[in-house]
Order: C-alpha cells, then sequence, then structure tokens
C-alpha cells in the first residue's frame, strides 16, 4: 500500500475554497442562526475511484467544511448558532467514505484522520471561545464519521422517526475504531458510561430514539413531528447565550500564492511566508516575514484592514503551508523555520493584538494563530528553529523557536557577524496555548514552572548567551562554528527512521496534562494507526480489505 | 411430526409449555397484541363471524380448518415447518457445517435486523388495510381482506416467537417495538417504505397483495434457506399462507379486468369510466407505482450487506437447491450502471461485472420480476379473450426507484432516462395523480354485505371459498 518516497505524481492537494466552490454543503443564514446542511454530492470525490453514497466524506468533503467553520468566524459575526444537519433523506451522515481509506495509501489516511480532527476541535473552539455554539440536528443515520462529527457539537438532537440512529460500525464491520476522536468524546466529553460505551461501540446497527438519550449518546430525542421546532427553538436558545459582535463580518479572500516546481526543487511564495523544498534532501525551509508597517491602532482600525493584517494573512499563509506539506510533500522529513524582517514591529503587532483582545475580531485573529502555532505542533515532520542574524523570533514569532524540536542560535557576542536576538511578548504568555492547554513556555519548562515567571521579566532583545541561559534556545555556535553544526545537525537528521522521529517527536512534544484534545492526537496515532497498519484491517484478508467484496474477513486471533 | 397443542391459550407446536420463560414471555406479549390489533386491526368488524381458515398444525390437513371465528378471538399460533433431520447448512462460508440451533453470537446483531425488518412488514400491512372493510365490493371480499389480514398477524407471531426465544431482552423490545411502530405515521413509521404507503382503496388493496406481498414471499424463500433453522422453519410454513395472499391479488385484479373488458364492451364509445368501471389506463397506473415500491424493497443492486449475509449464510437465494454454486465466490453479476451527465440525468450506462454475492438482491429480484410477469401475462390473456389489444405490462425496473442505482434518477416506464423537468411534466400519466384516487374511491363509497352480491366495479369469483357457495354468508354482521 505505501508508496515508494517518490510516489508518483497525482494532482496535490489544496486546501483553499470558496463558497461558491462548495459541492457538498448548503450553507444558509437565518439571523443569528445559520444551517449547514451536508449533501455530499456523490460525483464529487477528491479522488477518482469511488463515489462518495450516503453523505460519506473524503478529504474534499473536509476542507469545504473546515473552510465553512473558518468563514463563519471571520465573515459572519452576527451567527451564534451553526444547525449541523443532514441534507438527504434517511441519513446525516456515513463518515468516511470506507472505498476512499480503502484506496489510500497509510499516510494519506493518518494525514486525513489528522485533518478531520483539527477541524472538529476548530469547531468546538468556535463553541469554547468564539461564541458560535453548533448544534447538531440528527435528522438520519449518524453513522462512524457521521456521528463524530455530531460529537464535536456542543449538543445532540435527534429525530426519533424509527430510522434516525447513532452508531460506530467501525470496530464490528470494519475492525478499526473511529477515527474522528468519537471514542474519546464519548466517555471524555459526553461522560458515557464506559459499559454502555462499550456496547454502543460494538453494535454495528447503533442505537436509536430513547435509549441513545438514555445513555448520554444525544442530548434529545424528539419525535419527528415536533423535531423542526425544537431545533429551532434550542437553537435560539444556545444564540441568546452568546453576546453580540460589533461591526460587519471580515472577508477572507483568496491567498495570493506564485507556485513553483521543478525536478527536485519546489516552492510557494506569499505575502508573508514562503516555503523552499528541496526533495534531494528532503528538507524544506520555511521562512515567515514580520510585518512591514505599524499595527492599527484600535480595533476598529484592525477590523478595517481585516484579512490583510499581518497577523491573520502571515498565519492563514503558513497554515496552508503546513497542509501542503503535510499532504503533498511526504518525503521531506525535516522543516527549517527562519524569520526575516523588523523584530520591533512583530512586538508592536502583538501588543497591539494583545490590547485589541476584547474585540471579537482581535480574538478571531488570536484564535488563528493558536490553531496554526498547533497545526505546526501536529505536523510530523521534524522542526529546527534557525535563529540566525536577521531573523524576528520574537512574541508570536517566537512560539515557532519553541514548537521546533530544537534551535540553533547564531551567537555574534564575539562581534564577528551581525548577532541574533530572541524576544518575548504578551503572547508568550496565555493566548497561544498547546493542546495541552498549557503554553509552550509552560511547557518548555515544566521541571521548574517558576521559571516562566522568571523570563516574563526579561525586557527586551536577548542574545545567544543570554538566551541560552534563559533556556530558551538549544544550541548557539558562533561564526566559526555556525555552519558545521548546522550542516551536521541535518545531515544526521534525515537519515534517521522517519516512523521513529515521528514517534518520538509526538512523544516529547506533549508533556504535560492530559487534555481531550492530546488523548485524541495521541490515540489516533498510537492505537488507529497501529490498527490501520495491522494485517486484521489492511491484510490481504483484513476486514477493511474486504469491505463490500463478497468474501468475509479471516483475523489473526492472536492478541497483543 | 412434532406434536400441536391446540389446548393452551397459543396453539403450537414448538412445545411451548416445555419451556415456561418462553411461554410467560408471549403469554405478557399477547394481551399487548390484542389491543394493538383492536387499535389497529379491522376497523368496525371485531364482532363479527367470519368464515376463517386456521392453522392447527402444519401438515396437511391441519393447515387449513375453516370455520366462523370473531377475529379477536383468532388462534394465532406459533407453527414451524417439520425440523429436517441432521440438517446442513446449504450455502455460504458454513455450507456443509450443521444448521444453527442457536442464534451465533458473531451474527446476532443482523439477525435480529432481519428478523425485525420482515417482521415489521406484517403488523404494517394491517394497519395499512384497517379502513378497507368498510367499502368492501362483496362478502367474498371482505372475508379474503380479513384472512390475509389474520394471517400477517400470525406472521408477526412468527417473528416475535423469534425474537422472544433466541434473541434475550433486545428480542423483547424489539417484539413490542413491533407494536409501537405505526404504518404512514412519520414519528414511528413501519421500517420499509411500501409498507407506508396508503393503501386507501381495494384496487391498492389487490395491487399490495399481488406485488407487494410477492416481494414477502421471496424474502421468505430466501430466508428459509437460512443457516439459522428455527428461521428458515418458520418462513417455510409462513410461505403456505403468503401464497394465499397472491391469490388475493391475482384473482382480483383479474376480476377487475373482466369486469372492465364487460364494460368497455358496452359502452359505445368503449370507455369503461363513462360505465363507472376502473379503466385500464388507471389500472397500468397502479401497477406501474406498486410493482416499483416492491422492488425496492428488495434493496440496492450492488449491496455489500447482501454479500454478508450470503457470506454468513444467514439469507440464501431463493430456491438455493437450484443453483449450481453454494458458495457463490467465483463468477459475476453483468450490470448497466447509471452514469451521471449534466444536471442528474444519466449520460449514459456502463457495464459493470459485480462480484455475485454482491448482487443477491438483484438476483432475487430477477426471481421476482418473472414471478410477477406471469400474473400479468394472466391479465392480458383476460383483456384479449375479451376482445381488446391493450396489454397491461411491467414498466422497466429503472422507472420510479427510492433505492440503489437509480434511485434519485429518472426514467420513463421503458427505462429511458429522462431529465427532471421530463419527468415532473409526465409522471402523472405513468403514476396515480390526486383524481385518480378520488374517483377509484368514488366507486367504493359504500360497503356490500349483500351475500353473493358483487360492487359494480368487478367481477364475480369462478367460486366461493372450501367448496362453498358464492351467495354464502363469509362474514356474519353483528348488527
Amino acid at each position: 500500500m505505501e508508496p515508494s518516497t517518490h510516489a508518483a505524481p497525482q494532482a496535490p492537494v489544496r486546501f483553499e475554497t470558496q463558497p461558491s466552490s462548495y459541492h457538498h454543503w448548503k450553507l444558509s443564514f437565518d439571523g443569528a442562526t445559520a444551517r449547514l446542511a451536508m449533501d455530499v454530492s456523490e460525483e464529487h470525490p477528491l479522488r477518482p475511484g469511488y463515489a462518495l453514497k450516503l453523505n460519506s466524506y473524503d478529504l474534499g468533503v473536509d476542507i469545504e467544511l473546515a473552510d465553512i467553520v473558518q468563514r463563519l468566524r471571520f465573515e459572519h459575526p452576527e451567527v451564534k448558532t451553526v444547525v449541523v444537519t443532514g441534507g438527504q433523506p434517511k441519513v446525516f451522515c456515513a463518515g468516511a467514505n470506507i472505498y476512499m481509506l480503502g484506496s489510500s495509501t497509510h499516510s494519506f489516511k493518518v494525514n486525513f484522520c489528522k485533518f478531520t480532527n483539527e477541524t472538529r476541535l476548530y469547531l468546538e473552539q468556535a463553541c469554547s471561545e468564539s461564541g458560535q455554539h453548533y448544534l447538531a440536528a440528527l435528522n438520519g443515520v449518524a453513522s462512524g464519521g457521521g456521528y463524530e462529527l455530531a460529537l464535536a457539537c456542543e449538543e445532540i438532537l435527534l429525530s426519533d422517526d424509527g430510522n434516525s440512529a447513532v452508531s460506530f460500525p467501525e470496530t464490528p464491520l470494519l475492525a478499526v475504531l473511529p477515527g474522528t476522536g468519537g471514542l474519546t468524546r464519548l466517555v471524555d466529553k459526553r461522560k458515557v458510561r464506559r459499559d454502555l460505551a462499550d456496547v454502543f461501540c460494538t453494535l454495528a446497527e447503533g442505537v436509536r430514539g430513547k435509549r441513545a438519550q438514555d445513555w448520554g449518546l444525544v442530548d434529545q430525542s424528539i419525535p419527528k413531528s415536533r423535531f423542526d421546532q425544537t431545533v429551532i427553538a434550542r437553537a435560539a436558545a444556545l444564540a441568546a447565550t452568546s453576546p453580540d459582535k460589533a461591526g460587519p463580518g471580515v472577508k477572507l479572500p483568496p491567498l495570493e500564492v506564485r507556485r513553483h516546481d521543478e525536478g527536485e526543487r519546489a516552492g510557494a511564495d506569499y505575502r508573508y511566508v514562503s516555503v523552499a523544498i528541496n526533495r534531494g534532501t528532503r528538507l524544506a525551509e520555511i521562512t515567515m516575514l514580520a510585518p512591514d508597517e505599524d499595527p492599527p491602532s484600535t480595533a476598529a482600525a484592525l477590523r478595517q484592514k481585516g484579512a490583510e493584517a499581518w497577523a491573520l494573512r502571515a498565519f492563514r499563509e503558513l497554515d496552508d503551508v503546513l497542509l501542503d506539506l503535510r499532504f503533498n510533500h511526504p518525503e521531506i522529513g525535516l522543516v527549517l523555520l527562519r524569520t526575516r524582517g523588523d523584530a520591533a514591529l512583530v512586538l508592536a503587532h502583538d501588543a497591539a493584538l494583545a490590547s485589541q483582545q476584547d474585540d471579537w475580531f482581535a480574538r478571531e485573529v488570536l484564535l488563528n494563530m493558536r490553531r496554526v502555532l498547533k497545526r505546526l505542533d501536529l505536523t510530523a515532520r521534524t522542526l529546527f528553529a534557525m535563529v540566525d542574524a536577521g531573523s524576528c523570533f520574537v512574541g508570536s514569532l517566537f512560539e515557532l523557536t519553541i514548537a521546533a524540536d530544537r534551535s540553533y542560535m547564531f551567537d555574534g557576542s564575539e562581534g564577528e557577524g551581525d548577532a541574533a536576538f530572541v524576544a518575548l511578548s504578551a503572547l508568550n504568555f496565555g493566548p497561544l496555548p498547546m493542546s495541552n492547554g498549557l503554553t509552550r513556555l509552560q511547557t518548555r519548562f515544566l521541571g521548574d514552572p517558576s521559571h516562566v515567571a522568571k523570563v516574563q521579566k526579561l525586557e527586551g532583545f536577548l542574545d545567544a548567551p543570554a538566551a541560552m541561559k534563559a533556556g530558551l534556545v538549544t544550541f548557539t555556535p558562533d561564526a566559526m562554528d555556525w555552519e558545521d553544526e548546522v550542516r551536521l545537525a541535518v545531515e544526521e537528521r534525515v537519515s534517521l527512521s522517519p516512523d521513529a522521529l515521528t514517534g518520538m517527536e509526538a512523544n516529547l512534544r506533549f508533556a504535560g496534562p492530559e487534555t481531550t484534545e492530546t488523548k485524541i492526537f495521541a490515540r489516533l496515532s498510537a492505537w488507529q494507526n497501529w490498527i490501520f497498519q495491522r494485517p486484521n484491517a489492511v491484510g490481504e484478508r483484513g476486514a477493511l480489505t474486504m469491505y463490500g467484496r463478497p468474501e468475509r474477513p479471516e483475523f489473526d486471533w492472536r492478541r497483543t | 411430526m412434532s406434536s400441536v397443542v391446540n389446548s393452551e391459550r397459543i396453539p403450537n407446536n414448538v412445545n411451548l409449555s416445555g419451556d415456561k420463560k418462553l411461554q410467560r414471555a408471549l403469554e405478557a406479549w399477547q394481551p399487548k397484541f390484542i389491543d394493538w390489533w383492536k387499535e389497529m386491526g379491522p376497523e368496525g368488524f371485531m364482532e363479527d363471524q367470519i368464515f376463517l381458515r386456521t392453522a392447527i398444525s402444519v401438515d396437511h390437513e391441519g393447515w387449513a380448518n375453516f370455520d366462523y371465528v370473531k377475529m379477536p378471538d383468532y388462534r394465532w399460533g406459533i407453527f414451524l415447518a417439520d425440523a429436517v433431520p441432521d440438517r446442513k447448512i446449504n450455502f455460504g462460508d458454513f455450507i456443509g457445517k450443521p444448521a444453527w440451533q442457536e442464534v451465533p453470537g458473531e451474527f446476532r446483531n443482523t439477525l435480529r435486523r432481519l428478523i425485525v425488518t420482515q417482521g415489521d412488514t406484517e403488523p404494517a400491512s394491517v394497519e395499512q388495510q384497517r379502513l378497507l372493510g368498510l367499502t368492501c365490493p362483496s362478502l367474498y371480499d371482505l372475508r379474503n381482506l380479513f384472512q390475509v389480514n389474520v394471517e400477517e398477524g400470525r406472521h408477526l407471531w412468527a417473528m416475535v416467537y423469534l425474537l422472544n426465544s433466541y434473541f434475550g431482552r433486545d428480542g423483547r423490545e424489539e417484539a413490542e417495538g413491533l407494536l409501537e411502530r405505526r404504518s404512514g405515521n412519520s414519528d414511528k413509521p413501519r421500517i420499509l417504505g411500501a409498507f407506508n404507503e396508503p393503501c386507501s382503496h381495494w384496487l391498492s388493496f389487490f395491487m399490495f397483495t399481488y406485488f407487494t406481498d410477492r416481494d414477502g414471499k421471496y424474502q421468505l424463500l430466501a430466508l428459509s434457506e437460512s443457516g439459522f433453522d428455527p428461521l428458515a422453519r418458520t418462513t417455510k410454513f409462513m410461505l403456505t399462507e403468503e401464497a394465499h395472499h397472491m391469490f388475493v391479488g391475482e384473482t382480483g385484479v383479474l376480476r377487475i379486468i373482466q369486469r372492465t373488458c364487460q364494460l368497455m364492451k358496452e359502452d359505445k364509445n368503449g370507455d369503461a369510466r363513462a360505465q363507472g368501471g376502473i379503466d385500464l389506463a388507471t389500472m397500468q397506473k397502479y401497477i406501474n407505482f406498486w410493482y416499483t415500491v416492491s422492488l425496492d424493497l428488495f434493496g440496492g443492486e450492488i449491496s455489500s450487506n447482501a454479500a454478508s449475509f450470503f457470506g454468513s449464510s444467514l439469507k440464501g437465494r431463493a430456491k438455493e437447491e437450484s443453483y449450481p454454486d453454494h458458495l457463490a465466490l467465483e463468477g459475476t453479476y453483468g450490470m448497466e450502471v447509471p452514469v451521471m451527465g449534466a444536471n442528474g440525468t444519466p449520460a449514459t450506462f456502463k457495464h459493470e461485472d459485480v462480484p455475485l454475492r454482491n448482487a443477491m438482491n438483484e438476483i432475487l429480484r430477477d426471481e421476482y420480476v418473472e414471478d410477477a410477469q406471469r400474473g400479468v401475462d394472466k391479465w392480458n390473456r383476460a383483456i384479449a379473450e375479451a376482445g381488446f389489444s391493450v396489454q397491461l405490462t411491467l414498466p422497466n425496473r429503472r422507472f420510479h426507484r427510492a433505492s440503489g442505482i437509480y434511485a434519485g434518477l429518472h426514467f420513463d416506464p421503458a427505462g429511458k432516462p429522462l431529465t427532471k423537468e421530463e419527468w415532473e411534466s409526465q409522471k402523472g400519466a405513468w403514476l396515480p395523480v390526486d383524481a385518480d384516487e378520488v374517483y377509484v374511491k368514488s366507486l367504493m363509497t359504500a360497503p356490500i354485505y349483500e351475500p353473493g352480491k358483487m360492487a359494480h366495479w368487478i367481477a364475480p369469483p369462478p367460486r366461493g371459498i372450501k367448496g362453498r357457495p358464492l351467495d354464502f354468508e363469509y362474514v356474519k354482521r353483528s348488527e
């Protein structure tokens, strides 16, 4: 199943879309309520070879969903409740398309699951942080990923019509697991009793009506004749809990990007971000530019600036680069993170954002920054930050340094070459937590929590010795060593097993407490990815392979 | 043969008195069933004496005992076809293994769903037909309606027996659920589409018993092959009763045709409607409707469920022994699958070789289509004998489908693809419209209770029931 390192060329996956291009979702607005109907177009799969029957989804469907969730936050601040419902008769959503999974490479499956998980978490974040409540109105069967989508919503209403049901048929039918956080949300978020959850997860046909409510699988089971009116009433009640947001929405225009791809080299240039890919050395270099003008001085001015605001545009661009790397460049093992530009302007923009956090738009910009940095944390590539002369790893961009697995800071304190500096801002101390709920600095200094307060007192720009002393960087080679050190580090790293590195990095990156989020990703990588590789699922007679085929699967019965 | 106990509340040949737990469960269910029957069974005839056939055993003598009985006192019994000693499973992956006498845990949920889906159709049809007695065309037909109804009730009992015996608490809950759902009620509809369609007059009743009960026949044939022996034996016996229902449908439609042809001859323009009959064009529309909603009941043309039912030896093909290969792992079934063009209109068809197991629904549907055609041929012979050249036809199986590969697409009765607009503008010529319903009902406003007399729109049957004359009082009205 696994392709060679140089996979056969396929059209790259692109993550940008817009409402006029949606194939699979119907979005309508009624005051503070938006209605999001899933109506997957069978004949528009992302790749040819399978039909998206029964409102099943593939990456293309989820890219649209992610776009919708993102646009609702920025473009529709008036929306306070989003009703997620099925646009096809009898079925809300049948989950991820099995034939798509069966015909995908392992790395694609893993990244598909990761992306869909991120989208579900973004949707939850919209509920908890942005006052946009997602309400699942299940007017048909919600199975597998369909029920997982509902679980990501704040509330689940189920039509009691004798047909509509929620189910996790993965284990009994496919010998895999629900891959989008369903198991975790069942017991951790909805707090369904584990014995009932155990029964539910082995019952392919799922649970309907009153029992679904009694077991806590849904919030309410409602007779069909009263379903629509109850959904409207609940949507209004949820909306009433969110305060109004000032001013009109902010449009998200397409990102302007110039891509190039020739032989071993590929790359893309955005306004503030560029990426250079070398397939020969399996290296990518991402460079982020600082803003080139002063920040808007008020929240209203920032809203005026809209999608052009540096903190929004630059991080949207970074997001696009990360997804491109994950899906279209699986052979790239190591990413060097670089920055360029006026560090003072980065700090000025950070300060402005921090002071405008009461405004919904400034807050959304920060929340987006938070999501993108988490996406970076969760990208299964080695990350080295290159803090060299001319870089601006300060404040929000300093997060890149400590999101990285290691950092190399040029020590110019002996006067040879221009010195490199780092600096901290308010954004390093709260607004940008990792998925474990801690800031990156808190996670970094778990062994001595008081150290975070100490580094918070460090004012101004820190040179390499000061940054080293404060524990903010890993290595500080000087002019004599820099080139060799960096070259050796890169060559050594790309020689190591990509699987071992993925596992090692994921284990080391997420120290500290468990959250629903960390559990979802850890279990996804540990369990689901393991099961996805095992012969009982994907072997010649595995259940996933045999699904839809005339023969029944055969299992190797030995348990680990 | 197995011993039959008739002295008890529930006649049976399953040694009910020897299984106290099951007996208690069924005796607890029985009053709920009677309540359901009184609420949802035939409206207005509960006190009447009906000349009904009651099965009291499964042998040739016992399964057809005729006598007057009030419907609520009908003895709904539990009868399984006699066990085949040392029966071996005859298809699927478990071929050659002894037939299961208990539910294999691995297939418990699947089997339960199969049984509940089959069981749900039985009370559903009683509900669909509950008002028909009030407009009956004769006492003979009224009695036939009730015979069908009580036997559907008995079929419900048969499925409830399986649920209670073999599926524990879940089975008991499902047995209750069978009495809680209601045909056509959007809050608690019956499971399958055709069983929520209104059956509001006798033309629909005859079409239903001809076309929809025939789906039942094929489902029962497929289930009577099951590796789960109690299911196989139960459904085998149900088939004998189902045959009568289709007889009611086939002869009912035939008698309408005979009458229509007679009225066509009497009318100077050959117009049966002008003479108060049901014209052949209208009959064709009802054929189109009931045939196609019944085709849907077989499930998707390409179905992983069907493959898994067959592979697991749970549901075979009708008359499995007539097929050469019972594993069905080799070989394919060629299908022309519509390929979508612009505007959701199928542009063309592509040939697909579907693995045999995945095509089991379509294989069963093929048998059904062939069988359904036989009655239509008889009807056409009657029309020809009356001297008319009109032919009734079964529409192409792509026409008016709500499930499977043609669902959501539009075709004319010949199977030619249509755009949505073409479909919308022409469907009224092919399927019953409100005006047809109004017209057909206008012929059936009052019941005919006079022995031997027939409604104007239907011919008398050639003979009565069980040697009784046509003017026999098949139903003794209580008031």
